[in-house]
């Protein structure tokens, strides 16, 4: 155990620092999830981020990265939401679909597309749940038929994040007719302005377009499309959501900036008096810093050669509860103001806490509700019958 | 940077664990209760041989030299086993105090041997535990440290619900030859004191939180009502997972906050304090989900998770209330900075920086 970071380690981080002090833009982007505009706002922040080499810095040179560590990604991403820097529209293709397609892809699979996610060129949007399929997953009924070197494919996706404005999705696809559930599953990207491709919008509770459904009509895409093999698509999808559960989709410096905003916040506008309120910010601050910890130790572990574990169930409940105590604990500050609508020119603006707070409330509920997460960590961690 | 343990303490908790699986089952603490002897010989002598003792003495002090992780690693296997002897009082606590207060004291060669063990009486506890057993008691009046033998005080027993605590009133009187520091060489030992006893009463209770979950799997997985193992009915999984959860998020804190215990700071002692919350909620949560996983079973004496019930309680205030620790972190929060770049940091920084093994 050393808990000191090199001198190799310092050294990036006043790199990444001085770079993202240079860049950052001083107003925050309009958000991705509302309009065209800003999905094209964070389009072009992503394509700044990668003239600098900043977009995905784990990945090799070959395909836009620096070829960095797992530590160095956490410094990278501590210094990133330090910054306030833009929110990574590309989410789902750089998290998700990019270390995905680094372990099954092909070499002309990740030439082709790799690149292209990690300068911003080709958004991605996740296509896996269906209105039959969510939490069971294993019952698509969308089909990737074969038809000569391409698959035709055939159904509804739906709660698609990013969809509305994205390029490219990865969807998950019954291949072989009349199997049955995680049996016959093969994963397959297609583009969304393919001919069979209709996207339309669904307003989140927060009334934005932040996820989509997708109508697949014969939408015919080359077979050299396909991630993985035929029949695959479950065991791929496994481990993608082990990315997404996981290290990737939320790094603890989120979470970690944001406790220091609350206790900001409980500085300037907090009652000195009202202990239970102080304690709730402290609690914030202390479960950041657990889940920080607690990543740390996966990165280092996973550095020595083991596995990613079932800890990505674990990770999963814990920062998506902490998301939401955190931002309450904020709006309990801000008391009457709670239910203002986020406005900067205000005389006394409240930030982006509500915002934040109702976004919070789908975090249970995404990359696996956290029951499914209590199943799981009942069941192969702790070995309880099915 | 390497969040990970090395070889060298993966091995001596396992050492420690299989020890304790030998010398301290459940039915050895039946035992122990039993025969009312304040403690087994034996596994006192099976621990001392093992060289747990002199763990946390420096090295140029005939002790072993390791560090608090070290430690904190055999207070996790002493409380996954509710292990009665006071080892973690004694050799945890106690002999680094009389180490670095009285180097040359005729008592520490004995001390550091286990044929002799120390009481602590700190202003934190109101009580000193193990009293009877110790040669001598380290107490403190108007800041100065005293090492005063047992035969020169009063104790009252103080009953506890933990059945293998055993708790003391003192009476005593301070004089010129119990002395051995004064208050000024005194306040950092005894501060440090105060750390190292949350911290190994963090790993305590993660270790018994750890036994009271594996304790209510094995239930789980062998009682059947309405025709299944009522392992597999979700509201069970559910309790056992989010006691599971509490768990996987409080080792990381007391393995980071053992680590930094030698920075002696602010932030040091906020990580601390943040282990020893977090560490005695999952304890007292994975105590009470074991009972209700077992039913009426884990109500009734005959079922060992009382036990661990009634240690989590009592670790629960020993070394700092949770208001004591909620407020050493509250300090941390509320003067900054904060934020993902400092959470390794120190207050000031480190002078042997960037030379750590
Ligand atoms: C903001 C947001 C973004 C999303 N983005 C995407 C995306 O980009 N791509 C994509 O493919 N999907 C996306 N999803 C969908 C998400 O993956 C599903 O919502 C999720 O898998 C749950 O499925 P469901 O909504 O159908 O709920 P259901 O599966 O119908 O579940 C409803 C409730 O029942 C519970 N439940 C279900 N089964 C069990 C069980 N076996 N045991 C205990 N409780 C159970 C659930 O926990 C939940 O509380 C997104 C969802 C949200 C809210």
């Amino acid at each position: 155990m050393n808990l000191t970071y090199t001198p190799e380690q310092n050294a990036f981080r006043a790199e990444v620092r001085a770079w993202l002090a240079a860049h950052v833009p001083a107003r925050p982007l309009p958000s991705f999830d509302a309009t065209r505009e800003g999905f094209e706002a964070h389009r072009a922040w992503e394509r700044t981020l990668a003239e600098g080499r900043w977009g995905m810095v784990t990945w090799p040179q070959e395909y836009g990265g620096r070829g960095v560590d797992l530590l160095q990604w956490l410094i990278f991403e501590e210094e990133y939401y330090r910054a306030g820097a833009p929110g990574r529209v590309n989410q789902n293709g750089i998290f998700l679909l990019g270390p995905t397609l680094m372990e099954f892809g092909t070499p002309e699979q990740k030439a082709r597309f790799l690149p292209a996610m990690a300068n911003g060129d080709e958004i991605w949007a996740q296509a896996w749940s269906e209105p039959q399929a969510g939490s069971d997953l294993a019952g698509v009924r969308a089909t990737a038929t074969r038809d000569g070197d391409h698959y035709v494919l055939n159904g509804l996706k739906t709660w698609s994040s990013r969809a509305a404005f994205a390029d490219w999705a990865f969807g998950l696809f019954r291949s072989e007719a009349g199997s049955q559930r995680h049996q016959g599953l093969t994963l397959v990207l297609f583009p969304l302005n393919a001919p069979g491709v209709t996207v339309k919008p669904i307003a989140r509770i927060d009334g934005k377009v932040g996820f989509a459904e997708i109508f697949l009509d014969n939408v015919r895409v080359p077979a050299d499309q396909r991630l993985g093999d035929e029949g695959q698509g479950w065991h791929i999808c496994m481990v993608t959501a082990g990315f997404e559960r996981g290290l990737m989709l939320r790094s603890p410096a989120r979470y970690q900036v944001a406790a220091a905003r609350l206790a900001a916040l409980y500085r300037r506008e907090g009652d000195p008096d009202d202990a239970v309120t102080r304690a709730a910010v402290a609690q914030a601050w202390m479960d950041a810093e657990a889940y920080a910890l607690s990543i740390y130790a996966t990165a280092s572990r996973i550095l020595a050669g083991q596995p990613i574990g079932p800890e990505t169930s674990t990770n999963k409940i814990f920062w998506s509860e902490l998301d939401v105590t955190l931002n309450r604990t904020a709006l309990s500050i801000l008391g009457a103001r709670a239910e203002l609508l986020p406005d900067p020119a205000a005389p006394d603006p409240t930030g982006d806490w509500l915002d934040d707070y109702i976004f919070s409330l789908a975090g249970p509920i995404y990359a696996g509700s956290n029951e499914i997460q209590r199943n799981i960590i009942a069941e192969r961690m702790l070995g309880l019958p099915r | 940077m390497d969040f990970t343990l090395t070889d060298e303490q993966k091995m001596l908790a396992d050492v420690v664990a299989k020890l304790l699986d030998d010398h301290c089952p459940p039915a050895a603490l039946r035992q122990l209760m039993t025969d009312g002897a304040p403690r087994d010989a034996d596994r006192w002598g099976a621990i001392v041989e093992t060289g747990l003792v002199p763990v946390l003495v420096p090295a140029e002090q005939d002790g072993l030299g390791l560090g608090e992780l070290d430690f904190a690693l055999i207070a996790q296997a002493c409380g996954r086993a509710a292990l009665p002897e006071p080892l973690v009082d004694h050799a945890g606590i106690a002999l680094p105090l009389l180490a670095a207060c009285a180097p040359a004291h005729p008592l520490l060669a004995e001390a550091l041997s286990g044929a002799a063990t120390l009481a602590i009486g700190h202003p934190l506890n109101p009580l000193v535990a193990d009293a009877d057993t110790a040669a001598a008691l380290l107490l403190v009046h108007e800041g100065d440290l005293h090492l005063v033998p047992r035969d020169q005080v009063t104790l009252t027993r103080r009953p506890s619900i933990d059945p293998f605590r055993r708790l003391f009133d003192v009476a005593w009187k301070p004089s010129g030859t119990t002395r051995i520091a004064s208050a000024a060489t005194a306040a950092g030992p005894l501060a440090d004191a105060i750390d190292r006893g949350a911290l190994f009463a963090a790993a305590q209770c993660l270790g018994l939180a750890q036994c009271c979950v594996d304790l209510a799997v094995a239930y789980a997985k062998d009682r059947t009502q309405f025709g299944k193992p009522i392992g597999s009915y979700q509201a069970i999984k559910h309790h056992l997972a989010s006691v599971q959860v509490k768990i996987e998020f409080a080792r990381p804190v007391l393995h980071a906050a053992a680590t930094r215990f030698p920075d002696r700071d602010t932030r040091s002692r906020a990580a601390i304090s943040h282990a020893k919350l977090v560490a005695a909620e999952a304890a007292d949560l994975a105590a009470r989900t074991a009972i209700q996983v077992h039913g009426a079973m884990g109500y009734s004496w005959e079922v060992d998770i009382h036990f661990f019930l009634k240690r989590a309680l009592a670790l629960t205030y020993v070394w700092g209330t949770p208001a004591f620790h909620q407020a050493r972190v509250e300090r941390r929060v509320l003067a900054g900075p904060l934020g993902p770049d400092q959470t390794f940091l120190p207050d000031h920084p480190r002078q042997n920086e960037g030379q750590h093994a």
